[in-house]
């Protein structure tokens, strides 16, 4: 963390929100930076959807503060924060079923920044939808649904884009086809805060990881630096010092990785184990963290 | 060898596209303890509407104590000895705690006035909230909402007790006390059957764990094989991350007593 | 022969029952409101247009480029404060407030000006008169010109729902609240400017009735309320044109009644919105069942 340059663009501080009596997020911080894609992880109920709805302002928090910008957001209406450059995908697409792919597009255009994004650009990012504009969006399958309201974020040309969940109800193949776009969308300039439910999917992809627990954050890091075996524990809430550090059976060296070996390397993977079978990968995002972003 | 208290044979149920249940057979005996786990959206809840009768099958059959119930409304079946408890509690909010307690008394274990109350006493005891009988229900907290949500599902008389994420928004000690009562309910001979997501509160209370993903099982046996199984913790954690830790098991941890 | 006369007759009136409808079936279609205060709202609409023709000596078929706009931002405001604080606690509260708000409505009405009937005349324009068909059918034009006006309001707000930005808005917020809201759409602004355009077809509605009937400040929830629900419940839910399909299936209904008996005119409408709400309650043109 210490390499990154600059004010963070998101900043939550000690974020309590309750649903009623429930106590959903307790005392949650973070920081993204931009250009980043920061992933949330975490068993159900663990807090991480209230986490990204609060950040879009559809949950007022009990306690803690939202930064978005240098500027305070805490008790900015959803509209607003929408308009200013948070833009939010919905768990579950949330699209509206009786508009139709282009229109979809067009309420999301309707309040736009400026920027790259144009419902153009958003047809050749996903190639099957310029000819499908027209039909409702309520007849599409669910990776469709997923594109479409991805791409209604996108056209609003936000600087943070919050992802809740997209792999959940869709197919593994599809799944990889969305997270492909990742890069193209980064590149335009945009920063991500994504909630994803499968923890190997989350960590390819991420730059940076956190994870919740019944509401507290029980693991933060970037994937490079944490070990399997810890986000196991973050995620199930295992006792410290479990298969913890370095020494321990499951990481590197013989014995580990299913019995390959593979020595631990400073980049890739998971604390240094690359999966069998697989040449080093570098992750999703490659990027280095000293951007200067232009647009 | 007599016959399962709850039998679920072959039983599918889809939203649309979305499949809740694929052909699930289950059969589950009396005074049996089972923990339910798995991943976000997978069905467990709709299981449960399954087997309480708030949902309905497209296919399959259920039986309950030797009678089917498929097509069975869920008031019925509660008569018959299903009680069920629901992930967010929702008491009758003008009602003291006690008043609550007599409407499963009566209506679901069918009792008259005097064994309605003693009943109800009864389920009072046994989760500890004999002090607030005369609370209104809106004033309680959290973790007394959920104690009466157990209460009065105790209150109607049933055979077979289904949990849905009791435990969570509960604190260590708070969560201990509930398996205190958990396993009191279970000796009484009631079959208990739990789905919780907080997976080390299960383990000291069930001597089986299903893992419920995409509408199948993923695993059935008792909770130190089934944690053990490199499938089951893929549900959770994805493949590759599941690969890097095949070194180690995942039972050894999430069940006390054992020393990794 | 006298059938056809009257099943013209009720197809024509069903257009007045339209323009009744379809502000009704906005508001709910958009926002969930039932504002039982909208028979009210027409019936404010004909004395507004009445004070305004006494002051300005205006024709009264001029009458709406006043009193349109007036209601309808008398909509707007009324659904930024009451309604929406009633839609913030829950659709059922909006019941109660809608309810209250045609109490005292009327009872402002009867205060302030009489309980007698009033009418909007329409002097000696050729307006007043009919044509004939052959012996049996004669039709008059300010009915045809009612209906007329009906099929271009509902024409407009269809193109306006489809084709603007808008309308677009319109239909987003009803699909999905949070969804627009996270698009940067202010949801109580577009509910206002729902509310507005209901108000102003209603007004329209009220000015039409004013020339073709009596009013009086009860008229609203004894007769134009009742028939705009019917309307919008025969039509079905949720569609524009369903609205005039209903107004025209309750106006051919009563004058079918009509002529079997003159006083079961009424009855006979109501008959046939009960065999609806019985048969088919998602309504005629309906696809699915609606809960």
């Amino acid at each position: 963390m210490s390499e990154q340059p600059g004010e963070p663009l998101l900043e939550v501080r000690d974020l309590t929100v309750h649903h009623g009596q429930l106590r959903a997020l307790d005392r949650v911080s973070l920081r993204v930076f931009p250009g980043e894609v920061y992933a949330i992880i975490g068993a159900n109920g663990a807090g991480k959807s209230t986490l990204l709805r609060t950040i879009a302002g559809l949950h007022r928090p009990t306690e803690g503060s939202i930064r978005y910008d240098g500027r305070d957001m805490t008790r900015v209406r959803p509209e607003r924060r929408a308009t200013g450059g948070i833009a939010m995908v919905l768990e579950g697409r949330r699209l509206f079923g009786s508009l139709t792919v282009e229109e979809n597009l067009q309420v999301g255009a309707t309040y736009a920044r400026q920027g790259p994004w144009t419902i153009e650009r958003v047809y050749e990012l996903f190639g099957w939808m310029r000819e499908r504009r027209t039909q409702r969006a309520a007849q599409l399958s669910g990776g469709e649904q997923q594109s479409v309201a991805i791409g209604r974020a996108l056209v609003a040309n936000p600087r943070v884009l919050l992802l809740d969940e997209l792999s959940l109800g869709l197919a593994p193949v599809v799944v990889q086809r969305i997270y492909a776009m990742m890069q193209q969308i980064l590149a335009s300039g945009l920063t991500v805060l994504l909630v994803e439910q499968d923890v190997s999917q989350a960590l390819r992809v991420a730059s940076h990881i956190q994870c919740l627990l019944e509401g507290r954050t029980t693991l933060e890091g970037r994937p490079s630096e944490v070990t399997a075996a810890q986000v196991e524990a973050a995620y199930f809430g295992l006792p410290p010092g479990r298969h913890g550090g370095a020494g321990s059976p499951s990481q590197g060296g013989p014995g580990g990785s299913g019995g390959m070996g593979n020595p631990p390397r400073s980049r890739g993977g998971l604390g240094g184990i690359v999966p069998p079978g697989e040449t080093e990968r570098e992750p999703l995002w490659s990027g280095s963290t000293t951007s200067s972003r232009g647009s | 060898m007599t016959s399962p208290l709850l039998e679920l044979d072959q039983v599918t149920k889809r939203f649309g596209r979305v499949v809740i249940a694929e052909k699930l057979s289950l059969s589950v005996g009396a005074g049996d303890t089972v923990g339910i786990v798995g991943p976000n959206g997978a069905g467990k809840t709709s299981l449960f509407g399954l087997i309480s009768g708030d949902l309905s099958p497209d296919a399959g059959g259920i039986c309950f104590a030797g009678r089917t119930v498929t097509r069975l409304n869920p008031a019925a079946r509660c008569r018959l000895g299903i009680g069920r408890t629901y992930q967010v509690p929702r008491p009758f909010a003008d009602m003291t705690v006690f008043e609550n307690l007599l409407v499963a008394a009566q209506q679901g274990a069918g009792l008259r006035r005097r064994a309605s109350y003693a009943a109800a006493a009864g389920a009072l005891d046994r989760v500890g909230m004999s002090g607030e009988a005369n609370v209104p229900a809106a004033r309680l907290g959290l973790l007394q909402r959920k104690r009466l949500e157990l209460a009065r599902a105790l209150a109607s008389g049933p055979s077979l007790l289904l949990l849905d994420e009791v435990a969570g928004g509960l604190t260590d000690p708070e969560v201990a006390q509930l398996v205190e009562i958990v396993r009191g309910v279970n000796a009484e001979g009631i079959a208990v059957i739990w789905i919780e997501h907080v997976v080390r509160a299960l383990t000291p209370v069930v001597n089986r764990l299903i893992c419920l993903a995409g509408g199948a099982f993923v695993g059935d046996g008792d909770p130190e094989t089934v944690l053990a199984d490199p499938a089951v913790r893929e549900v959770f954690l994805g493949s590759e991350v599941t690969a890097s830790l095949a070194g180690s098991t995942l039972s050894e941890d999430l069940i006390p007593g054992e020393t990794s | 022969m006298v059938w056809v006369n009257d099943i013209i007759q009720g197809i024509l009136t069903g257009g007045l029952y339209a323009l009744f409808a379809c502000g009704l079936s906005l508001m709910f279609g958009v926002m969930k409101v039932v504002n039982l205060a909208h028979g009210d709202l027409a019936v404010i609409g004909g004395y507004v247009a009445l004070g305004v023709i006494t002051v300005t000596h205006i024709p009264v078929l001029w009458s709406f480029v006043i009193v349109v706009p007036v209601m309808a931002v008398l909509g707007y405001v009324l659904q930024r404060t009451v309604i929406q604080a009633a839609l913030d606690r829950s659709v059922l509260t909006t019941l109660m407030v809608t309810f209250g708000l045609s109490v005292v409505i009327e009872n402002a009405l009867l205060e302030f000006v009489s309980a007698n009937s009033q009418s909007l005349g329409v002097g000696n324009a050729i307006i007043t008169r009919s044509f004939s068909i052959g012996s049996q059918i004669q039709i008059a034009y300010l009915l045809v010109l009612i209906f007329a006006v009906a099929v271009a309001v509902l024409l407009g707000l269809q193109y306006f729902l489809s084709r603007s930005k808008y309308g677009r808005m319109i239909r987003a917020v009803a699909d999905d609240r949070e969804a627009a809201q996270l698009s940067g759409v202010d949801y109580r602004h577009v509910f206002g400017i729902a509310a507005a355009i209901a108000f102003g077809t209603v007004a329209l509605a009220g000015i039409a009735y004013g020339m073709y009937s009596q009013f009086a400040p009860t008229t609203g929830t004894d007769t134009i309320l009742l028939f705009a629900f019917a309307a919008v419940v025969i039509g079905g839910l949720g569609s524009l044109w369903g609205t005039l399909l209903g107004g025209v299936v309750l106006g051919v209904a009563q004058q079918i009644g009509a002529q079997i008996n003159i006083s079961d005119e009424v009855l006979a409408g109501y008959i046939v919105f009960l065999a609806v709400l019985v048969l088919r309650p998602q309504g005629l043109t309906s696809r699915r069942a609606q809960s």
